[in-house]
């Protein structure tokens, strides 16, 4: 076991696994076993006065701290680069500095809040950051391209810098931040259900796997256990979510390579997922459905019946979409070879969801940490090995079919009985964390609870952060063109990355 | 097999073009309505901005393209910039990160235009109101025609405001 060779001190509180207080020693050590790709970064976040650090080796998931006591922490991003970013950003919103990190350059703050390191221990207002330099490209005839904040799509804003040599990208370096919403300072002091509210509200696409993923963190912190049936029916969320976002990703994609018809029939197949989550849950995006303790709805009387016939519907139309996808020449000659991601990096920046599975990372939450109810699920993981545009959308097609097979179990074997526990404040502080595979990978969410019951700190780890830099390395010697079909295959998201 | 699935199409699944009911709407929407439809006739240009948005009011407006929606039926169409538009489709609170990139695509639309606020968040900033990332609501930036209300705002709630600007919920 990781945690029982790691030296420090032990914080029990700290669910479901303790917490380890490390010496900057070990924290080096630590470091160098992630660069050597003998451990997973899995978070890196900060306090006001400490960095955590989420490592995963094998099937365990081990949170470290370290002590800040002169307001610096030994890099990691220096040796791991999966770690930069995540870096830039602890120092931009708690002021906390690692000196040995060659980039020192903002990431969050665009040097326009009126505080400077919100979360940090006394919040400045100093000198606003000046511009902003992207890193260079050397080389003749080589010529610029900035896209952005504002896209020519109906997309999240963020800035995309490219280099070019003709057609050709030399580098992508991509800007991000501008729809941070400072979710971390409005978590502070707030109640659950608040908490909960705002979750919700991380990342649009995604609100399922952050309610869910939050309440599962609240409930480790608590010890408490949500009913059997809301453990069911969340899934049965999860897996309405990952249907709705594969259809509508999987048009999108083909609609970048201007194969419109397929982006007609997908649209089609998505609007009916959301229908049948509006007629079946109350909201089309099922937001405020999950709350620590169980889910706020219940099935509405029909429920059952517009999801089994969601069900029967994409199971007749899946496959003729998915034959017209794979017998059509021009489609296929941009999507095959096109945006390739390496198998070593993907492992290298713990990349997880559809992109680190097409290219051969093996990795998902709810085999690897088999959370209730995937426990009594029967399903695989899909994989491939290719990890290019066509290998994107391959695993995606496969993983709606694993969510039908998932949803036929549910709807068979839904238990009865309350779809909510209460749950009190513990008395004492708590700690928790949790991890749920959304449609796009692994959502991490790390809470600290007051003894009133109210958030003392919540960190809400969006998986975009291992996928984001990845996308940059993919791009290179592809053609400008193709940006969009590679992007739209990765579907990164803004605003869970920004927070 | 595209035969096949062309087929699928022709069954119209478009639906029925949404009433102006909301009677808070049509006031706002009366507003507007006789220098829009003068000046645009029966088309509208649309340049969306995500100001700060989750991403939830980007998917509905999405939907709005689909087969149900089919929002190029009404003159209703999203076009690749500001300079093209008549109307800016705002969602989200207004990041203080994104208040310049916003008015300046304001600044970059071709008068006459309106904009509205789509969704809790472009009203009042909603659950991110009080954050230090954030501005506020969209009227906090740029003055903001039409309000469209819910989290978010379902493809028919879009609809309905976005022809109460082109047509007026009066000429019903």
């Amino acid at each position: 076991m990781l945690i029982e060779r790691i030296p420090g001190q032990t914080v029990q509180g700290h669910r479901p696994a303790p917490r380890v207080i490390v010496s900057p020693e070990t924290w080096r050590t630590l470091t160098g076993e992630l660069a050597e790709g003998r451990m997973t970064l899995f978070g890196l976040w900060g306090e006001a006065d400490k960095v955590h650090m989420a490592l995963l080796q094998d099937a365990e998931i081990v949170v470290v701290t370290i002590e800040c006591r002169d307001g610096k922490f030994p890099s990691v991003g220096q040796v791991h680069p999966p770690a930069i970013r995540l870096e830039r950003a602890i120092h931009d919103l708690c002021g906390l500095e690692s000196p040995d990190l060659q980039d020192q350059r903002p990431w969050l703050d665009h040097g326009r809040w009126p505080i400077h390191a919100p979360l940090g221990a006394a919040p400045v207002n100093d000198a606003p950051a000046a511009g902003y330099a992207f890193l260079a490209a050397e080389g003749s005839g080589l010529h610029q391209i900035p896209v952005g904040p504002v896209h020519a799509g109906i997309i999240e804003p963020g800035h995309f810098r490219f280099h070019a040599s003709g057609e050709t990208v030399v580098r992508l370096e991509a800007r991000l931040g501008y729809v941070h919403k400072g979710v971390n300072s409005l978590m502070r002091g707030a109640n659950l259900e608040r908490g909960a509210k705002l979750a919700a509200r991380v990342s649009g696409d995604s609100t399922v796997a952050y309610q869910f993923a939050f309440a599962r963190a609240a409930e480790s912190a608590l010890r408490v256990e949500p009913t059997p049936r809301a453990r069911w029916l969340r899934a049965a969320l999860a897996e309405l979510e990952r249907l709705a976002n594969h259809f509508g990703d999987i048009g999108a994609i083909c609609n970048d390579a201007s194969f419109s018809l397929m982006h007609a029939h997908c649209g089609i197949m998505r609007e009916r997922v959301l229908r049948a989550c509006g007629a079946t849950f109350g909201h089309r995006l099922m937001m405020d459905t999950i709350v620590p303790g169980g889910v706020a709805v219940d099935l509405t009387p029909g429920g059952r019946e517009a999801v089994r016939a969601l069900i029967a519907n994409i199971r007749e139309v899946l496959p003729r979409l998915v034959t017209l996808y794979d017998n059509t020449a021009s489609l296929q000659d941009r999507t095959v070879r096109t945006g390739v991601l390496r198998t070593t990096l993907a492992v290298e920046y713990g990349c997880g969801g559809y992109i680190g599975r097409a290219s051969g990372r093996d990795f998902d939450a709810r085999r690897a940490f088999p959370y209730s109810p995937y426990d009594e699920l029967r399903f695989e993981v899909p994989l491939l090995t290719r990890g290019d545009v066509n290998a994107r959308v391959w695993i995606r097609i496969r993983e709606i079919e694993q969510s039908l097979e998932i949803l036929d179990q549910i709807l068979a074997r839904l238990p009865g009985g309350p779809a909510r526990a209460e749950i009190a404040a513990s008395g004492r502080d708590s700690e928790g964390h949790a991890l749920v595979e959304g449609f796009r990978g692994d959502v991490f969410v790390a809470l600290r609870l007051t003894a009133e019951g109210m958030i003392g700190n919540a960190h809400l780890r969006d998986p975009s952060w291992f996928q984001w830099p990845l996308l940059e390395a993919v791009i290179e010697r592809n053609i400008v063109a193709d940006f969009p079909l590679c992007n739209k295959s990765f579907n990164c998201s803004y605003s869970g990355h920004d927070l | 097999m595209r035969r096949t699935l062309l087929e699928g199409l022709k069954t119209p699944l478009t639906e029925r073009a949404p009433d102006a009911d909301d009677a808070e709407l049509a006031a706002l929407a009366a507003a507007v309505q006789n220098a829009s439809a003068k000046t645009l006739g029966r088309s509208l240009s649309i340049r969306h901005v995500d100001a700060g948005s989750c991403n939830a009011c980007e998917l509905e407006i999405h939907a709005l393209g689909n087969a149900f929606y089919d929002l190029e039926r009404f003159g209703l169409r999203f076009v690749a910039s500001p300079r093209h538009a008549d109307l800016l489709l705002v969602t989200g609170p207004v990041t203080r990160n994104m208040r310049e990139a916003l008015e300046r695509t304001f600044a970059a639309t071709p008068a006459p235009k309106w904009v509205i606020a789509s969704g809790a968040c472009a009203r009042d900033g909603h659950v991110f109101a009080g954050s230090y990332a954030i501005v506020g609501g969209v009227g906090d930036v740029v003055p903001v025609d039409l309000y469209i209300p819910g989290c978010p705002p379902s493809p028919n709630a879009l609809l309905r405001g976005l022809l109460a600007v082109m047509r007026g919920s009066a000429a019903r």
